[in-house]
This record gives C-alpha cells, sequence and structure tokens, in this order.
C-alpha cells in the first residue's frame, strides 16, 4: 500500500462500521418485510455463529434499545412501555423494546422482525423475564442456555481441569438438544461444516479484536474506548461468525497497527489517558465523550469493551476438528470473563492502570442496570485502597434521559480533572525540586 | 498590593469574595442569583469592589465558580466550586481533611489534602433531600423564617422521624406531624437530624477524616451544625466566612495567578488551576 493509501486507513473503521451497522439493519427490515422470525438474542453468550448456521436473522434486542438512545427517541418508547405498565424503575431496554415490539417492530434504523425464537444464557437474569415477554407476546419458544461458572476473583479453571470439563459437558449437552429444535424451527438440517466455517470466522474477529484493545496502549491511544470502541463493539456483536465481520477487523487491525506506528491519536493533544467501566450514556452519547475530550482526556479501555462483546475481548480461538465442544468452552470462557469483568474488577483494573499507562479511572453507574451497577462503589474503594489512583464516580443511566444530567455530570468532571491537573503540577513541582 | 476576586454563583445566591496578595479577605458580597445570572455575577462583584473601595482594574484576576460559572463574563478562568470549597475551607481551617458543604440544592462531600487538594468527593444525585432546599420546604410548610429554624429547633426534645427521602414529601410529611399535633420545634429538630443523616452518608462514601470544616449558607444554621455534630460524633469547624467559603477558593486560585504571574519567567506553567 502506498504512503497516501495508508493515510487513507485512518478513520476507515469508524467509516465501514458505521455502513456495516446501516446494511444490518436493512437486512433486518427486508426480514420483517418478509415476516420472517428472527433469533432473539443477547451480547453476553450470543450463540450467533451456531444460529446462523440455520439462516436465521439474528436480532440483538439490546442493540435495538441502545439505538433509540442514541437517535435521541429513547423517551417516547420508554413512555410507551411505561403506559403500558411497566415501571419506571426496570431496565431501559427491556422497555424500548416492549415499546418495538408493541409498534410491530418500527425502530429509527428500520423494522426489526418478530422474534420466532429466543437463545440466550442467564448471564443476566433480565434476559430471561425478558424473554419471557417474547413467549407471551408471539408464544414462540424460548431456551436459556445455563452456562455455570465458578465465581470467585481469580478462580480461572480452563480446559483440562476437572471442574471445567464438567461445566463443558453440561453446556455441550444444552447445545445438543438446541439443535433439533433450531433445526425445526428454521426447516435447515444441521451442517457442521457450514458451523466450522462460521467459528473461523468468529476466530479471526476475536483475535482481531482482542489485537486491537491491546494496541491501544499506545502514546497517543489509537482509539477512544468510550466513542470509537462502541462502533466496534456494534460490529464485534452483530456479525459474529460472517465473513464480513471477519474482514471488518483484519481491516481494524490494520488500521490501529498503522496509527500506533505512526502516533496518530484521537485528540490534538492527549492529556489524560482514562479507563471507563460500566455502560455509557447514550442519551447523550457524543455530549458525555466531548465532557471528557474538553479537558484533554480520551479513554484507553473500557470494561464495556469486555462484557458487552460476551468476552471475546479475550481472542478465544475455537478448535475447528471439535466444533461443538469448541463452542461449548468458547460460552463458557466467555460469560466468564463478561461476569468476571463486572464483579471481580480490582486486579484486571489495576494491571490495566499500569499497563495502559492510565492517570484515572471513570466509574459511571447507570439507574436502569442493577446488575452492572451494583458493585462498583465498592469496587473502586477496592481499587483506591491497593493503589493510588485517581477516580471519578458518576451516575446517570444509557436510556432514561430524565435521570441524565448534563449540569450535575459536568460539574464532578471537572472538578476531577482538577484534580488531576492539581496532582500532576504536584509531581512536576516535586521532580523539578528534587 | 495585589487584588484578586472570587464569584461563586449558586443555584440560589450568588457571592463574591476579593482577597488581597496576602489571601486576607478584603470585601465580600452576596446577592439573590434570580433568573439573570450574569447580571447577578456582575452585581456581587460590583459590590465586592465597593464594600473594599477598589476600582475593577485593580483587581488583577477573577475565578468563576458555583453551577453558574461560566456566566461569570468578565472572570479570567473557572474552577468548579469542589475544588474552591475545599480549597477555601483549608486555608480557614488548615487541619481540614474533610469538607461538608450544604448549598441551596446540593450537599458535597469533599475529602482533601493539607495543600487543599481534593482527594475524593461525592454529592446527592438527581434529588434534594438533604441541602438547603429541604430546610426551604420545612420552612414554607411551617411558615418561619428561615434564620429562626435553626433556634426553633434546637428547643426540640423529641424529635419526630422524618423517613421521607424527597424534598417534595417532606412538605406533606411536615404537615402531617403538624396533623397530629406534634411540636413545631420537635417537627424541625427531626427535619435537621434527618438532613444530618444524609449528610453523614455523604461523607462515609468520601471517608471521614478529622478535621471536618462544614461550609456553605446552611452552615449558618445553628441547629444543623448542632445535628451534624452530634451524628459524626465530632465538633465540625464553622468558619464566619462559610457561606462565603466558594467564592473565597475562587478567590484564591485568582490569587494563584497573580502572583505567578509575578514571578521571573517560565515559572508561569506551575500554576494548577
Amino acid at each position: 500500500m502506498t504512503g497516501t493509501a495508508m493515510e487513507g486507513l485512518v478513520g476507515r473503521g469508524n467509516a465501514d462500521g458505521a455502513r456495516l451497522f446501516k446494511e444490518w439493519f436493512s437486512e433486518l427490515e427486508q426480514a420483517a418485510d418478509d415476516d420472517r422470525g428472527a433469533a432473539y438474542v443477547f451480547v453476553m453468550g450470543s450463540l450467533a455463529e451456531l444460529l446462523r448456521c440455520f439462516d436465521f436473522p439474528v436480532v440483538f434486542p439490546e442493540i435495538n434499545s441502545l439505538q433509540t438512545a442514541v437517535r435521541h427517541v429513547a423517551h417516547d418508547y420508554l413512555n410507551e412501555a411505561e403506559d403500558y405498565g411497566y415501571s419506571p424503575d426496570i431496565c431501559g431496554y427491556v422497555k424500548a423494546d416492549v415499546a418495538t415490539q408493541l409498534r410491530g417492530g418500527t425502530h429509527p434504523m428500520g423494522r426489526i422482525p418478530r422474534p420466532g425464537l429466543a437463545v440466550y444464557t442467564n448471564a443476566c437474569n433480565t434476559y430471561i423475564k425478558w424473554a419471557e415477554i417474547w413467549e407471551r407476546m408471539y408464544d414462540c419458544p424460548i431456551v436459556t442456555i445455563d452456562v455455570p461458572g465458578s465465581r470467585a476473583a481469580g478462580l480461572k479453571p480452563g480446559p483440562g481441569h476437572p471442574d471445567f470439563e464438567n461445566d463443558r459437558a453440561y453446556v455441550l449437552a444444552q447445545l445438543k438438544e438446541l439443535i433439533p429444535l433450531l433445526e425445526e424451527k428454521s426447516g435447515v438440517k444441521f451442517d457442521i461444516d457450514l458451523l466450522r466455517e462460521k467459528l473461523g470466522y468468529a476466530n479471526t474477529a476475536a483475535s482481531g479484536w482482542k489485537r486491537v484493545l491491546e494496541l491501544n496502549r499506545a502514546k497517543p491511544s489509537v482509539f477512544n474506548a468510550l466513542t470509537d470502541g462502541t462502533i466496534y463493539l456494534g460490529v464485534s456483536n452483530c456479525l459474529r461468525g460472517t465473513p464480513e465481520g471477519a474482514r471488518y477487523f483484519d481491516d481494524l487491525v490494520e488500521e490501529m497497527e498503522y496509527k500506533a506506528k505512526e502516533g496518530i491519536g484521537t485528540l490534538t493533544e492527549e492529556l489524560y489517558r482514562l479507563i471507563f467501566v460500566g455502560v455509557p450514556c447514550y442519551p447523550i452519547f457524543r455530549r458525555f465523550g466531548e465532557l471528557f475530550t474538553e479537558w484533554g482526556g480520551t479513554f484507553v479501555n473500557s470494561t464495556y469493551l469486555w462484557f458487552a462483546s460476551g468476552g471475546a475481548n479475550e481472542g478465544h480461538q475455537y478448535d475447528l476438528d471439535r466444533p461443538l465442544e469448541s463452542l461449548a468452552e468458547g460460552l463458557l470462557l466467555g460469560v466468564r470473563d463478561a461476569m468476571d469483568s463486572m464483579f471481580f474488577q480490582t486486579d484486571p483494573l489495576l494491571e490495566m492502570y499500569e499497563s495502559f499507562g492510565a492517570d484515572g479511572v471513570v466509574y459511571h453507574p447507570i439507574k436502569s442496570c442493577r446488575t452492572v451497577s451494583t458493585g462498583l462503589a465498592d469496587n473502586r474503594r477496592a481499587v483506591m485502597d491497593r493503589a493510588d489512583v485517581p477516580s471519578l464516580f458518576i451516575e446517570s443511566d444509557m436510556m432514561d434521559r430524565r435521570v441524565v444530567s448534563e449540569a450535575q455530570l459536568k460539574n464532578r468532571i471537572d472538578a476531577f480533572f482538577e484534580g488531576l491537573a492539581s496532582r500532576r503540577h504536584k509531581a512536576a513541582a516535586g521532580t523539578t525540586q528534587g | 498590593m495585589a487584588y484578586a476576586a472570587g464569584v461563586d454563583v449558586g443555584s440560589t445566591q450568588t457571592k463574591a469574595v476579593i482577597v488581597d496578595e496576602t489571601g486576607a479577605i478584603v470585601a465580600r458580597s452576596l446577592t439573590a442569583t434570580g433568573a439573570n445570572v450574569i447580571q447577578a455575577a456582575q452585581t456581587a462583584f460590583e459590590e465586592a469592589l465597593n464594600e473594599a473601595g477598589l476600582e475593577e482594574r485593580e483587581v488583577e484576576y477573577v475565578v468563576g465558580t458555583g453551577y453558574g460559572r461560566y456566566k461569570v463574563t468578565f472572570g479570567n478562568t473557572q474552577v468548579t466550586e469542589i475544588s474552591c470549597h475545599g480549597r477555601g475551607a483549608v486555608h480557614m481551617f488548615p487541619d481540614t481533611r474533610t469538607v461538608v458543604d450544604m448549598g441551596g440544592q446540593d450537599t458535597k462531600a469533599i475529602r482533601v489534602s493539607a495543600e487543599g487538594e481534593i482527594i475524593d468527593f461525592c454529592m446527592n444525585d438527581k434529588c434534594a433531600a438533604g441541602t438547603g432546599r429541604f430546610l426551604g420546604a420545612a420552612s414554607s410548610a411551617l411558615d418561619i423564617p428561615l434564620d429562626e429554624l435553626g433556634p426553633t429547633a434546637l428547643k426540640g426534645e423529641r424529635p419526630v422521624k422524618i423517613s421521607t427521602t424527597c424534598t417534595v414529601f417532606a412538605e406533606s410529611e411536615v404537615l402531617s406531624w403538624l396533623g397530629k399535633g406534634k411540636k413545631i420545634q420537635d417537627i424541625l429538630l427531626g427535619v435537621h437530624q434527618s438532613i444530618a443523616a444524609r449528610s453523614a452518608g455523604l461523607l462515609r462514601r468520601v471517608g471521614i477524616e478529622d478535621q471536618v470544616t462544614f461550609t456553605g449558607g446552611v452552615a449558618k444554621n445553628t441547629a444543623m451544625v448542632e445535628t451534624l455534630n452530634q451524628r459524626l460524633g465530632l465538633e465540625v469547624n464553622v468558619s464566619d466566612e462559610s457561606h462565603y467559603m466558594g467564592a473565597l477558593g475562587a478567590a484564591l486560585f485568582a490569587l494563584d495567578h497573580v502572583l505567578v504571574s509575578r514571578q521571573p519567567a517560565g515559572r508561569g506553567e506551575e500554576v494548577a488551576s
């Protein structure tokens, strides 16, 4: 590639991501027009690779819902669901989806096909109750994959460990039970070679995703984990197990390696490198990011990119010689990593703080999701007890603009940066005097 | 003599403080913020200039703070009131390590270093319970002027339990206690204890380290000081300037700029804010 062509790489991931996202929604609209029942899945443990073998349109309701917030219409959807009887206190993603269903799939990105079935793990307890809503609305089958896991910080039994192998056998048995249902609902016979092909694409995307995350150790960082990262995350989820998804991440690695080599960052001057913990504030997504970038702050990593990618950040590689066993293994590892990134953050955050050369950690608990948010205050305390890490704790929501106050957020964020600036000047003065 | 000023545009009141080059307060002023925030900032500053007998040009640097800090159009820069209250509290009480600031619509708990730098902070979110507004609701429900709330509450002997966490509903709760025949002083003591409990909760989130300095307009309320002391099990510092602590902190940040600008070239980059 020539020098000029290489320069054209910069920004390609964002542009291609936006294009692929639009195309994906167009395909969903076509499926809705054809009245095809879709496979409804969630980002943690989606099993998209398997479902694509049966030619199901794959719908991610969490992504549909957050898109209503990004496009500034979430309040209409939330109000409609609340008028229907849902409490203001429950998950905003659920309510936006309920309103989408009540509207016959009408959505700002295009019409969403109805659920033909739902397949999900128990990674989030809301997933199960959410799917039951579709079951009641559409009388469609819903399948919970029970993913067991040993829950303790640092406890990570892997392949070969007796506990892990027992868990794998348990999950594998559930996958084998699932396949006949998928065949029945789709009319498509299961083809294990097709699964190998899908897993191969997922392997390429996962290794690329892991590499992209690692490349953000570069100074300046090559992408903003809060804003750009969310685009990459969307492709990672929606196009999991597709050639387009694999190619996208090959291209993204090429772009990020180029930016790292050439020292191309996302800000004119990167003053503060931050880590984000939680779910983004989608109702004011762009402005929320600006509240940090205006101070020269950028996010070099985010736990959102771990758990919302279903653990794809680990770059797990499926063994194509044992596709179903390996799929069960990937599901176990992915869901465990997603959960660990919420509940056992302390060690990974401290390691990341050092290895990414970060200046601070921003915790963003949200009203809508207790699973993600409940432990954040304790996690923050644990990190502060272990190391001298500046941190900010701000609360808002991923969907509901009624609990998003930009003035309050700005006040806290400004004070955080004032503290970082003061700390830096003090350190510089100490060095000068020393 | 060099002068610097801080203007704190709060949700209900706007304060201005002018300090000399030693950091001593030479003038202060207070005005209602109202709807015209820019005018309120200008008025407070002009009144402080008048009190000090200074011309505007004699004040070399002005820092705006408070929610309306970006409306201090004549200011040179802005600093959050979180940083300013920390700085002001440590200036008045050098052994301060924790600050509780109670204002019109928010309460802040701030942990500070010996230099007045912010180590951690937290504020009430989404709700004005536990703030000056909560007292305002009680004042309105009981038809007692704000400055008589504290002395009246201190006469209470059997405080009622205020259970609501909402300022709007607090007014109804106060009225319901009146309906049950409770004495006004007991109701008011209950209101103060409720606010003290919520403030103590915020303080615990940042970690309470002695000494604790109480700032903001509500610090003038003697019952609030007393109930906070009881709740925390210590004696909080309260300055006569507590109402002006944010503006004072802003003026001290402004003074930093003035003093650094007088140093030899090459030292200017060491100003923190």
